[in-house]
């Protein structure tokens, strides 16, 4: 079974007036000029290369941050890259309001946290929460600490199957255990 | 209690009980890939499946659109990829010469009403059309479902969309649908389905109900159907598909997550300013902006009814010296119809840029790019900042891109 928490930095996806980043597409996380990439090991360096300001995300991540963005994270496309990039960059999990519906299931299927969290956008518009910050989310009870400032805020809980696929690492790994037995 | 139209089609091919909200496994009448996402499910196949047959070959399909033919060598190889594999395993392609994949689907009657299809295009939720339940999905759901016929879904709530009023000259299902888009966003039909009713929309051929579910994707939404038909329709669908086309429909005590009245009485043409499809105006607040290209195709305005919009516009005049025109039919059938039609050549002699079929205008691999600091106004349906290169572009109905190019400025149709 896997752990059911999580710990990590965070980066907060702000435009140049600082606030939060809303419908991001999959265009802007992981550019069409690169879906010819089929090694995941080699998808890392693009992601967000065309989102404004954010072209260096894959210098500055390190492996373990938590990505925080604003409503409708993922929009647009159905590529797989646009998970697989912060895989690849060893990012554990992305906290929105919401997120494209092919994204969020592509992450699922991954083994990706894809965290909603309807507090996300109060949170960091108070200044209580701010890239640099550390989290630490538990997926099956909702609750979210931001860690070095002793704010707790909720998640929603990842649904059974959510869970379970994460569990199992993967699709795949989940759908040989049950589905073709 | 009743069914909504997605619980209905969903329920049909699964053994659990398909409520809004639930998450429960599907049957694939359908499983497709194309160029871009088609390499990565081959890899992942042999990498989790080895050379363990597909679930059911006849239900697979690779559909080439992106990059066809290829114009780079690492296309070439992907897509030589998939060739093999579906050798290897007798799965048919329609190769680089047939056309955008949900098109096809349609026309080759493999997307049916009530039928469930699944490929890797995000609007491959196009097929709500035609009342079939189609979603674009991942590399990983792919393989999976190339392996299994299978996805587990969140039966999606619906959303109810009145519109009240009527389409006419020179508006068109596409302003319909972006006037939607004004008024609904990203979020009100986010992750939901919608189905459409009202007079404007219960009389739109194929091509139209095609236009209006496109933009779904745009929308956040899940699918969009359109459950009244009308005979117009019925028999366009019966030659395309050589069956009888009945649709689906919602049951009366169905539940809705919420009802919309969109009332469009004098619905002009309207125009997505960069960089988002909700960035909506009236043409006429735009009219007058300086273009550098015009783009007529995409999966949103391919048909053969598009471009023959387009020549009503173009006929007898030239597309402006400066501009750049380019026309891309959806598939090779509506190539055909261009050609026999004799649309082609009024294109042609309009100055029109005529390529071959597939889904230019959106992605890079085939025609409709943009320099940096040029403006394009297309019939698309994404403008996403960046996405068809550094410059900016206008989504318009092929009316106003046709009249914008006589012009080399934004224009309403009736002022050309």
């Amino acid at each position: 079974m896997a752990e059911s928490t999580l710990s990590g930095r965070v980066w907060i996806l702000l435009d140049r007036v600082g606030s939060l980043i809303e419908d991001i597409d999959t265009d802007q996380i992981y550019h069409n000029a690169h879906l010819h990439i089929t090694d995941t090991a080699k998808m890392g360096e693009y992601a967000l290369g065309n989102l404004e300001g954010w072209e260096d995300f894959p210098q500055k991540a390190r492996p373990g941050d938590v990505l925080v963005a604003g409503r409708n994270f993922g929009a647009g496309s159905s590529r797989q890259q646009a998970v697989d990039c912060f895989l690849s960059l060893g990012i554990v999990a992305i906290l929105s309001p919401s997120f494209g519906a092919i994204y969020f299931r592509n992450a699922v299927n991954s083994g990706f946290p894809v965290l909603r969290c309807p507090e996300i956008k109060p949170l960091v518009e108070s200044g209580l929460l701010a890239t640099g910050d550390e989290v630490r989310v538990h997926f099956q009870s909702g609750d979210a600490q931001i860690i070095n400032k002793n704010v707790t805020f909720h998640i929603f809980p990842m649904s059974e199957v959510h869970y379970d696929i994460f569990s199992a690492g993967s699709l795949y790994n989940y759908g040989k255990a049950r589905i073709q037995e | 209690m009743g069914k909504t139209i997605v619980e209905k089609i969903i329920q049909s091919h699964t053994q659990e009980e398909a409520r809004a909200g639930s998450i429960v496994w599907v049957d694939l009448d359908v499983r497709s890939a194309r160029d871009f996402g088609g390499p990565n499910v081959v890899l992942n196949y042999k990498r989790e499946y080895g050379d363990v047959p597909v679930d059911d070959k006849e239900k697979t399909f690779f559909t080439f659109d992106l990059c066809v033919p290829a114009c780079s060598l690492k296309y070439a190889d992907n897509q030589q990829i998939c060739r093999e594999f579906a050798r290897k395993q007798g799965i048919r392609i329609f190769d680089v010469d047939r056309g955008i994949g949900s098109h096809v689907l349609i026309e080759e009657g493999l997307a049916l009403p009530g039928t469930t299809v699944v490929g890797t295009d995000s609007h491959l939720n196009i097929l709500g059309a035609v009342g079939c339940f189609g979603q674009g999905m991942g590399d990983v759901d792919i393989t999976f479902a190339f392996r299994t016929g299978k996805m587990w879904f969140e039966v999606p709530a619906t959303l109810k969309v009145l519109i009240d009023g009527q389409v006419s000259w020179p508006a068109t299902p596409k302003d319909l649908i972006l006037y939607i888009l004004k008024i609904l966003g990203t979020e009100k039909a986010s992750l939901k389905a919608v189905e459409f009713y009202g007079e404007a929309v219960n009389t739109l051929p194929l091509a139209g109900r095609i236009t209006l579910c496109s933009m779904i994707t745009e929308m956040a939404g899940i699918i969009g159907f359109v459950p009244e038909t009308n005979s117009f329709l019925r028999e366009e669908m019966r030659i395309l598909t050589q069956e009888d086309f009945s649709s689906i429909e919602a049951d009366v005590d169905a539940t809705y997550v919420d009802e919309v009245k969109i009332n469009i009485d004098g619905l002009t043409p309207q125009v997505a300013a960069p960089f988002s499809p909700e960035n909506v105006f009236a043409v006429d607040e735009l009219t007058g902006t300086r273009i550098d290209s015009g783009f007529i195709g995409s999966c949103t305005n391919g048909r053969t009814e598009d471009f023959a919009a387009a020549v009503r516009i173009l006929k007898g005049r030239r597309v402006k010296e400066g501009v750049m025109l380019k026309v891309v039919p959806s598939t090779r059938q509506v190539y055909q119809e261009l050609l026999q039609q004799g649309l082609l050549e009024d294109l042609f002699a309009s100055g029109a840029i005529i390529s071959n079929p597939g889904c230019g205008g959106c992605a890079e691999g085939h025609i409709g790019l943009t320099g940096e600091g040029e403006i394009q106004i297309s019939t698309g349906n994404r403008n996403f900042a960046g996405k068809q290169g550094k410059g900016k572009t206008y989504l318009a109905s092929p009316e106003v891109v046709a009249a914008s190019c006589v012009l080399g400025s934004i224009a309403n149709p009736k002022d050309v």
